[in-house]
């Protein structure tokens, strides 16, 4: 019950569950990267690599970082979700029925009522990619500032589409290739393939984008608190003043909001490609039409 | 010789990412257009500013798509591809037994 003895128990291990995986990132990243001076515009940092038969599987810092960010997420859920009543008297549990409720209008304005199932999907795609992008408020490695983690979102969402694709008919998605007319055909692969390309590029570019001109911000004050500062005697003229807090002003529009506009233009997309490979007319028409030779057969 | 062709690609692929930026052009006067055309319709009707501002954020996001792709481009003509062209042409060299 709330307020027992038991449940504030559950609640601070949940607390716990979802501070730590930070942490844990925040200290691997301290004690596993090289100090470097001015500009560092790199990849994922590569842990270490699994051996296998073909190509090895390496282990890199952008995985443990969203694995990190999936067990945080996983804590705050559970955290939201604990104690739930029928009477709704605590906060949290306001909060989780205003998500939920927030999620389920988005869901069925974009894509419809035959659609309503996809709300968690949906979510947990818009919380992923936000939390990934907003861990880098912390100094970590952000997950979504890697392609191939982005890609591998991408290729799921394209499957669906081709799954809801498919729904309605092997026919009908052969035949969606040559529309409007057959010569078009190679286009058309062309831009079915483009769709989870172009989702994967808009996402990682944007994110990308904003940690290479925070990096650059960074560098170019050194230089600039170095000209204007720079008479100062001893360890004093040597201290970058100017990096301290200008650029957080740039952190707030690159980090906070970029990263959380890209997560919901990927969720939008998601919905609106799925919803749109998906037509609801041939689907029913189709299975009625199973549904009457069923009958005939019996 | 081989400075010389390693800093013909160096050469090459700095001017290539320095080409590929251009592509910012388009997206700035697109997202110009968009948000002036949203100026005008809050100016007109102020109380539609929220859907306006919402709608303005998701097209201005969908429109910034090829000034991205040229960004990415840039990224890998600056970082991956210098790398990958030399190991190519190291790799040719030796296989030929000039090196």
């Amino acid at each position: 019950m709330v307020g027992s003895r038991r449940f504030r128990v559950i609640d601070a291990f949940l607390i716990i569950m979802m501070i730590l995986p930070m942490v844990f990132a925040v200290v691997l990243k301290i004690l596993t990267n090289p100090e470097s001076e001015g500009i560092a515009i790199s990849g994922a940092l590569v842990y270490f690599t699994i051996p296998m038969p073909k190509w090895d599987l390496p282990i890199t810092e952008s995985q443990v970082n969203s694995w990190l960010v999936m067990i945080s997420v996983l804590g705050l859920c559970l955290y939201l979700t604990h104690g739930l009543s029928p009477k709704a008297d605590t906060k949290r549990q306001h909060l989780a029925e205003f998500i939920v409720n927030k999620t389920e209008s988005l869901v069925h304005e974009n894509m419809g009522e035959f659609f309503g199932g996809f709300a968690p999907f949906i979510g947990a795609i818009l919380a992923l990619s936000a939390f990934s992008s907003l861990s880098s408020l912390l100094g970590i490695f952000p997950p979504t500032s890697d392609l191939n983690v982005i890609a591998g979102w991408a290729v799921l969402v394209f499957l669906l589409i081709t799954y809801y694709k498919l729904k309605c008919g092997f026919v009908y998605y052969v035949k969606s290739f040559t529309e409007p007319i057959a010569i078009l055909t190679p286009f058309n692969i062309i831009g079915e393939i483009a769709t989870p390309v172009s989702m994967t590029f808009r996402h990682y570019g944007n994110i990308v984008s904003g940690s290479v001109i925070s990096a650059l911000i960074a560098a170019g004050l050194r230089i600039l608190s170095s000209w204007i500062f720079g008479w100062l005697p001893g360890k004093i003229g040597e201290f970058p003043f100017l990096r301290i807090g200008l650029p957080a002003v740039f952190s707030v529009y690159f980090d906070i909001f970029s990263g959380c506009l890209q997560a919901f233009i990927f969720s939008i997309l998601t919905m609106i490609n799925i919803s749109g490979a998906f037509d609801f007319n041939i689907y029913t028409a189709r299975k009625n039409k199973k549904l009457s030779k069923k009958q005939k057969a019996n | 010789m081989l400075e010389l062709a390693i800093g013909i690609i160096l050469c090459g692929c700095a001017i290539g990412a320095g080409l590929a930026l251009i592509a910012g052009i388009g997206p700035g006067i697109g997202e110009g257009n968009a948000v002036a055309k949203a100026c005008e319709a809050i100016g007109r009707q102020p109380e539609s500013r929220g859907s306006v501002m919402s709608t303005l954020f998701i097209g201005c996001a969908l429109a910034e798509t090829t000034g991205v792709y040229g960004f990415v481009t840039g990224l890998l003509l600056m970082f991956v591809v210098p790398r990958m062209l030399v190991n190519i042409l190291i790799t040719a060299l030796t296989t030929n037994g000039i090196l």
